[in-house]
């Protein structure tokens, strides 16, 4: 106990040198946030133990520059950490992944003004944590590269007013990036995103989330009001922000959080084989065939989940090479057939647990994970995204070389 | 060629501004070019210049504005395609 809080301490210690290991300080934060998955599910409520672990292990700013103070933590090992976290409870996964969605917008496009980067190291600092609002009009989910609203700037500061849009911890948010048109005359496409702390705009709760799964993510609706300097605009375009960071980062750690949601499911499926083979020494389970079978499904969303991330490493230092189309095709493959196989590998998991996997009080019960999985396909609709690409169809010709 | 440029502009952006108000170098994207115009933009191009774009010139920065649309057209045509 004394090593392991000796441990706690030395990998909290700014003095240390050596890199820290964030891996083990996610499984701490996992560990909180499993004994709360099923409290957390039943009530629809924030996840807060686990943000309180994950704050006090300092996960918030892994990716934040080290000039700024953070880590300069790399998309995998963040991608392993949504991974962990989903493992324990879906939720915490998902909104450590939306968290650092926006982080990772932050430091791909806020090094170069004085207030982003100073923001950075309050992220840092004071583990912020982060909201999004990015779509409107009451709907849940709607096309993000699209706003009613405009800026309004007035001398050195502006307004904002955003109606129904949907935020994901809007209450627990200590910062929301929010985007809009450039002013309410541009185009409906010509969007920024502005950075506004908790004291620079109030929030109106229109719609509670009461949902089948994701239940703690709490993505209630309001209508965003909120006052700020004008520096608090990020000055490169939101296309260009969704194209170069949002794009990658959103797709890629949904997907390591959708395989923490698979593997946990095979995990119970494993434990539910290994029971019955200990109880029937002699003979193979029915289900070990099935088993065996699903392991080959889960290295299927592993392997996509991680040439992904290889496809943006390759990518990352080349603006054309991320607003390729190509490199946009990748990623809607990725979410559509992460979405997919989640939702497939739990459903299997099923046949395998029978109705233990059926039961919402058995240690092998996968109800919650069904629920939570179901979530993905419509997260941003699979048909969208298949839309989004097959708009691009009339001039897209895939890469047809196996190395790329 | 920006004529003709402009002409397809004309045609395919369906842009909320009319094209001759901007200048060659002005941001499409900023005039409010949306993705699924800048597909067709892209067909008609490939279709009036007889040429087509390489995927890795498929992205926002080569159909930024008129002038970038010129020297990604140019830059095929003489085979100097990045």
């Amino acid at each position: 106990m004394a090593l392991a809080q000796a441990k706690r301490q030395a990998d909290m210690s700014p003095t240390f040198a050596l890199p820290r290991n964030l891996i083990e300080a996610a499984k701490r934060a996992a560990k909180v946030a499993a004994q709360n998955a099923v409290d957390v599910d039943e009530k629809a409520r924030f996840p807060r133990e686990a943000f309180v672990a994950l704050k006090e292990e300092r996960l918030l700013g892994i990716m934040i520059p080290k000039a700024l103070g953070g880590e300069e933590a790399p998309l995998r090992e963040v991608a392993e950490i949504c991974m962990l976290l989903a493992q324990a409870c879906s939720s915490t996964g998902m909104v450590y992944a939306m968290h650092q969605i926006k982080a990772s917008s932050l430091v791909t496009h806020g090094q170069d003004t004085e207030f982003h980067r100073a923001f950075q190291r309050r992220v840092v600092a004071e583990q912020l944590l982060l909201g999004s609002a990015t779509t409107e009009g009451g709907g849940v989910g709607g096309d993000l590269r699209s706003s009613v609203c405009g800026v309004v700037a007035s001398g050195d500061t502006f307004t904002l007013e955003k109606e129904g849009c949907l935020i994901s911890y809007g209450d627990q948010s200590d910062a929301i990036l929010i985007t809009a048109r450039k002013s309410p005359d541009a185009p409906a496409s010509d969007q920024v995103m502005a950075v506004l702390t908790k004291d620079q705009y109030t929030l109106e709760k229109t719609q509670v989330w009461n949902t089948m799964g994701m239940r703690g993510t709490c993505s209630d609706n309001f209508t965003f009001k909120g006052k700020a300097p004008l520096d608090h605009i990020m000055r490169a375009p939101f296309a260009d922000i969704t194209a170069q960071s949002m794009l990658a980062y959103a797709h890629i750690l949904w997907g390591a959080t959708w395989y923490g949601i698979a593997s946990d499911a095979c995990a119970r499926a494993e434990n539910f084989v290994r029971a019955e083979a200990r109880r029937r020494p002699g003979f193979t389970p029915p289900g070990a065939l099935r088993l065996a079978e699903l392991l080959t499904e889960l290295n299927k969303m592993r392997s996509l989940v991680l040439t992904s991330i290889e496809t943006y490493e390759n990518a990352r230092h080349d603006v054309d090479a991320l607003s390729a189309m190509g490199f946009v095709v990748a990623m809607n493959s990725l979410k559509i057939s992460a979405a997919q196989m989640v939702e497939a590998i739990v459903s299997d998991a099923f046949l395998i647990c029978g109705i233990h996997g059926y039961r919402n009080d058995s240690p092998f019960s996968l109800a919650r994970h069904m629920r939570d999985a179901l979530s993905a396909k419509i997260m941003i609709n699979n048909d969208r995204i298949l839309g989004n690409t097959s708009n691009l169809l009339a001039i897209y010709r895939h890469d047809a070389s196996l190395l790329g | 060629m920006k004529q003709t440029i402009r002409e397809i502009l004309t045609k395919t952006a369906k842009l909320p501004v009319p094209v001759e108000t901007l200048s060659d170098d002005a941001d499409l994207h900023e005039a409010g070019l949306t993705s699924f115009a800048s597909v067709n933009l892209m067909m008609a191009l490939e279709e009036a210049f007889d040429l087509e774009f390489p995927a890795k010139m498929m992205n926002r920065r080569h159909f930024a504005s008129v002038n970038a649309i010129e020297e990604a057209i140019s830059a095929i045509q003489t085979g100097m395609a990045a």
